[in-house]
């Protein structure tokens, strides 16, 4: 395991109403590490996983990023952000927008890029991702792997130090997880720092460094993949997978 | 019949003013109502209450009190200009109201996580605003814009009971000098027709380029 702390949350509380989603959350990522969160629907985890570059705002707690606390609203948070990419379930590409134009748009506007330079930085990622022949068609007409690959491409464009994934293949059809997953077992290998949101048991085996188990807005468990999948201590965790590995 | 004829400067005077008012206070409108919108949707509050004050008050004022707030009351606090800069100001502020409102709920129904993938790559609420935004917005709000710009075309007629020289104003002389006051006004009908059909036609265009395709 990496050394420094990148990633730091401490005592994060979050309610939506009445509801305690996030509850006395501690949670440490190291650079480099790849840290995987599971757990039943309704959790927390996405909420958490969002809370790491405030697109959830938090009630109590510190969050810190390169030991830096995450500021309030505004150019500072927007320069914070720039250095943590994000992968949603739905993709969220610029539907206005080529492929091309979706990866080079932040690099342009926030970092300042030339364009041509950016361009090349463009194509190159998405020659990564294996999606070069696409650059200049919309959104809408990729497949969905096709479209996760090229919002991987767009967060990797501005050269986070972090990336961010929520549930990348809850949308996608089965024959397209893996083209998504191999992207990123990639960036795992290459020592991208990542926390992973996702039902994928394969994928955390493989890939992480750590899983981090919540069940009712609370960490419930959080070891190495070995000692989660074959020896879980909490009953919850124990049930969770009795559920989901049984097929 | 020869109403038109015989007056054609006069009518082409009037039609001239309509345009000229339609087109100015529509780019006023079309410039106060966008930012308006940027105001109502800003993280920060007190944009936010400008905004939402900005059209409680002129949508609904009648607005032909507002022309006369405009024309009367800022002459008061040494504000003098021209009449037809007084009418531009008080058609294209009222209009705003309405785009500002269009234009915000263009933006509502542009999915959040366009403005989330924006802000998570680091970009600033301006540039969300302006770059995935506001051009997803645009072609939804093509439309109700063209409809409201119809309605300010229309409602231009109130500077003429301000001296400005405009459309239906003719009316008065034409009817002063005797001519039939049925074919007067379906002269001036007809050159509403011609503002009106015009900008149809514009966003017909607009929307056959920029709308969302299905």
């Amino acid at each position: 395991m990496a050394g420094d702390a990148l990633i730091e949350l401490r005592g994060v509380n979050k309610h939506y109403g009445k509801l305690h989603v996030l509850q006395d959350i501690d949670l440490t990522v190291g650079r480099g590490e790849v840290v995987v969160v599971i757990g039943p629907s309704g959790s927390g985890k996405s909420t958490l996983c969002r809370t790491i570059n405030r697109l959830e705002p938090i009630e109590s707690g510190t969050i810190t990023l390169d030991g830096h606390p995450l500021p309030e609203e505004g150019r500072e948070l927007a320069g914070l952000r720039a250095e943590v990419g994000m992968v949603f379930q739905s993709f969220n590409l610029f539907a206005h927008k080529s492929v091309l134009a979706n990866v080079m748009l932040a690099p342009v506007k926030v970092r300042k890029r030339k364009k041509e330079e950016a361009e090349r930085r463009a194509r190159q990622l998405l020659d990564r991702v294996g999606l070069a022949a696409h650059a200049d068609k919309y959104p809408a007409q990729l497949s969905g792997g096709q479209q996760q690959r090229v919002a991987i491409a767009r967060a990797l464009a501005m050269e986070p130090q972090a990336l961010l994934f929520d549930e990348p293949t809850s949308a996608l059809d089965p024959e397209m997880i893996n083209e998504v997953l191999e992207v990123m077992q990639q960036l795992a290998q290459e020592g991208m720092t990542m926390v992973v949101v996702t039902h994928e048991m394969g994928f955390a085996r493989s890939a992480a460094n750590r899983v981090v188990f919540m069940a009712d807005g609370r960490i419930v468990e959080d070891r190495t993949p070995e000692e989660f999948f074959t020896a879980p201590e909490s009953d919850r965790a124990k049930d969770f997978l009795s559920k989901i590995l049984k097929h | 019949m020869n109403v038109l004829t015989d007056n054609f400067s006069l009518y082409g005077e009037g039609l001239l003013g309509t345009v000229e008012l339609t087109v100015l206070a529509s780019l006023l409108a079309l410039v106060a109502g966008v930012l308006m919108a940027a105001f109502r949707v800003a993280p920060v509050g007190s944009l936010r209450v400008f905004g939402t004050v900005w059209v409680m008050v002129l949508r609904n004022t009648p607005l032909t009190l507002l022309f006369f707030a405009v024309l009367l009351g800022l002459p008061r606090f040494g504000v003098v200009l021209p009449f037809k800069v007084f009418a531009v100001l008080a058609l294209g502020c009222y209009t705003s109201a309405f785009i500002c409102e269009a234009v915000r709920s263009g933006i509502n129904t542009v999915p959040v996580g366009q403005g989330e993938a924006a802000r998570s790559l680091g970009m600033t609420f301006s540039q969300t605003l302006g770059d995935v935004v506001l051009p997803q917005a645009f072609r939804t709000v093509i439309p109700p814009v063209g409809s409201t710009l119809i309605a300010l075309a229309k409602n231009s007629a109130i500077a003429g009971s301000f001296s400005v020289v405009e459309l239906l104003g003719t009316y008065k002389t034409l009817n002063e000098l005797g001519y039939s006051i049925i074919w007067t006004f379906v002269w001036i009908a007809v050159g509403y027709l011609i503002v009106t059909l015009t900008i149809s036609a514009l966003f017909n265009v607009l929307e056959k380029r920029w709308g969302v395709p299905r």
